[in-house]
């Protein structure tokens, strides 16, 4: 399943204004990858980048490559929808679709591939549900509507639809700076067992988070306010905590700035 | 703030405060007296068409609910609101079934299909639509529409003959002031409100909704069918009631169009016809004191049809969000 991701050269911008410049990377399979850094650095713009999200936004744009098991998926052939069914997303704010009910929630994305057979909806949605850590939870009231949960299952909720439609990496933006500390632990678990079979990378401005869930670190900074943001340093994960080797990334992990 | 400690300090924060509740009362005055203002307006015109209307249609000989005939000056009045109710509801539903499809997809090629540039210009051309007085409709629908709508009815007649609806006699001569006519022209009348409200409804769905289904691998048509219709629906259907009000009472562009014939076909494309308001636009300046009361008689179902339209509606949004 997992594939791993290579970036080269990344610029990223949002109309004439370059957010992100030069951005190389390599994200391993199997692996949690953690990307860090002060407001505004641009790590949440790489991370859309490797689902082609970035480019929703009216007027963002992307140069340079990002290559999913070697083939690049900005190539001249290849169709963002199915770039977006290879590599799911979750983000910030827990964001289920109001009007349907649990179960439509995690069969969405299926639905839309086409599988319509009630049996195979039914065997997704469970697998999905209890992959999210959430089936015990709602195994009652699939048919009510996904927005009656509390925040920290409407975003196990959100991963498990995310994760219905067998991407090969999953991504995610913040995906605790909305909950509370028992529901971000339940999402932190979470990370660590789904970790084995997908390949996830994870924005995080929570420094104890990235050192509790990731494998390897990447940290952005920018220079000043209207500078792209840069990515400083990529590491093991212990290694960027104990002993970084840029400054820079010194000085944010040890607080002094960000 | 510190205010607990110092007694004097806790006086000025009480005397702010009650300047703040100055400034709510003001507030809750100026907007307690505006929703008042609009529920003696509604219930004093509802008053004054029952007042005025029931003496008349008292006098009436035959049942004014089911009669198709407008003569309240005859020695035994004889009139009713048949084939005005029939006529209103006919066009308005044609106007209805074709304007809404067309409005939502011009507002959601506005908000999700067009180029920024091509959306600006083009919701503002829409726009302009509503700036044309009816009257040019009327004689836009009668000059030009008219003339060319045969295509129309010949292709209808062709698909639809079956229902029974339309016909077309090919050995009459062919009289296109219909009821299909008079309703295509209502449709281009209502489109710029129905569409406008859509758009705007369109423009608010949540970005998160947006990206959470392209997230999922939705193409952008299944984005609209996943996040924004479900989103924006009540909303469709508020704009759709505006305009279906709009339609309703429509006047001029109706009279111009339709002669007035106080007779009911199933056939829309049969020419002639009357509704509520052009009823009452042609028949008032000579309306002796009976006729007048007929016809507000006329406008209070009117009225009565127009507030039965709008608790349909919004029971029909209510129930969808409990679903």
């Amino acid at each position: 399943m997992a594939m791993s991701i290579d970036v080269s050269g990344l610029n990223a911008y949002y109309g004439k204004f370059l957010a992100v410049r030069d951005v190389s990377i390599t994200i391993e399979p199997r692996s949690v990858t953690a990307f860090i850094g002060p407001s505004g650095c641009g790590k949440s713009t790489v991370l859309r980048s490797l689902n082609r999200m970035h480019e929703v936004i009216p007027g963002a744009r992307v140069e340079g490559k990002v290559l999913l098991d070697g083939e690049d998926i900005y190539g001249p052939n290849i169709d963002p929808v199915n770039v977006r069914r290879t590599i799911g997303m979750v983000f910030q704010r827990p964001n289920p679709f109001p009007t349907m009910s649990i179960f439509h929630n995690v069969a969405a994305g299926l639905r839309l591939a086409g599988t319509h057979r009630k049996s195979e909806l039914q065997d997704v949605v469970e697998r999905s549900l209890r992959g999210a850590n959430l089936w015990n939870e709602v195994k009652d009231r699939l048919s009510k509507p996904g927005g009656g949960l509390s925040g920290g299952q409407q975003q196990r909720l959100c991963i498990a639809r995310a994760i219905a439609v067998q991407p090969q990496v999953l991504l995610m933006d913040e995906p605790c700076s909305a909950l509370d500390p028992i529901s971000t632990l339940a999402i932190e678990d979470l990370i660590d067992e789904l970790k084995s079979t997908y390949t996830i990378v994870i924005v995080t401005h929570n420094m104890q988070q990235a050192a509790r869930v990731s494998d390897r670190t990447a940290f952005f900074n920018i220079a000043g306010f209207g500078e792209p943001g840069e990515l400083i340093e990529y590491d093991d994960t212990s290694t960027i905590f104990s002993r970084p080797s840029n400054k820079q990334t010194e000085e944010y992990i040890t607080g002094r700035f960000g | 703030m510190t205010a607990t400690r110092v007694p004097r300090r806790d006086h000025a924060v009480a005397t702010r405060r009650s300047s703040f509740s100055a400034g709510d009362r003001v507030f809750r005055a100026v907007s307690v007296t505006a929703a008042t203002v609009v529920l003696v307006a509604m219930a004093a015109i509802a008053v004054f068409l029952v007042i005025r209307s029931v003496p008349a249609i008292r006098q009436d000989t035959t049942n004014f609910l089911t009669t198709r005939a407008w003569l309240p000056e005859e020695a035994r009045p004889i009139f009713g609101i048949a084939a005005l109710l029939f006529h209103t509801v006919v066009t308005s539903a044609l106007a209805m079934i074709i304007a809404v499809p067309v409005a939502v997809g011009v507002a959601l090629f506005t908000t999700f299909y067009a180029p920024r540039r091509l959306s600006a210009g083009l919701g503002y051309l829409v726009d302009l639509l509503a700036a044309v007085p009816s009257v040019i409709y009327g004689l836009w629908g009668f000059f030009f529409l008219a003339p060319n709508i045969t295509g129309l009815t010949l292709w209808l007649s062709r698909w639809l003959g079956w229902t029974g609806i339309v016909h077309y006699r090919l050995n009459n001569t062919p009289n296109n002031l219909s009821d299909l006519t008079a309703g295509v022209v209502l449709a281009i009348m209502i489109l710029p409100i129905v569409s406008s409200i859509t758009r705007e409804v369109f423009r608010q769905v949540p970005r998160d909704q947006v990206e959470a289904a392209l997230a999922i691998g939705a193409t952008r048509w299944e984005m609209i069918r996943t996040a924004v219709l479900p989103f924006g629906r009540s909303g469709v259907v508020s704009a759709a009631i505006l305009g279906l009000g709009r339609a309703l009472g429509e006047t001029l562009a109706v009279a111009i169009i339709l002669a007035p014939a106080y007779t009911i076909s199933v056939h829309l494309t049969e020419g002639g016809g009357i509704t509520f308001a052009s009823n009452i636009a042609l028949k008032y300046s000579e309306a002796s004191e009976l006729g007048i009361g007929a016809l507000l008689g006329s406008g209070l179902c009117l009225f009565a049809i127009t507030l039965g339209v709008n608790f349909g509606a919004q029971l029909l949004i209510r129930r969808r969000k409990e679903a």
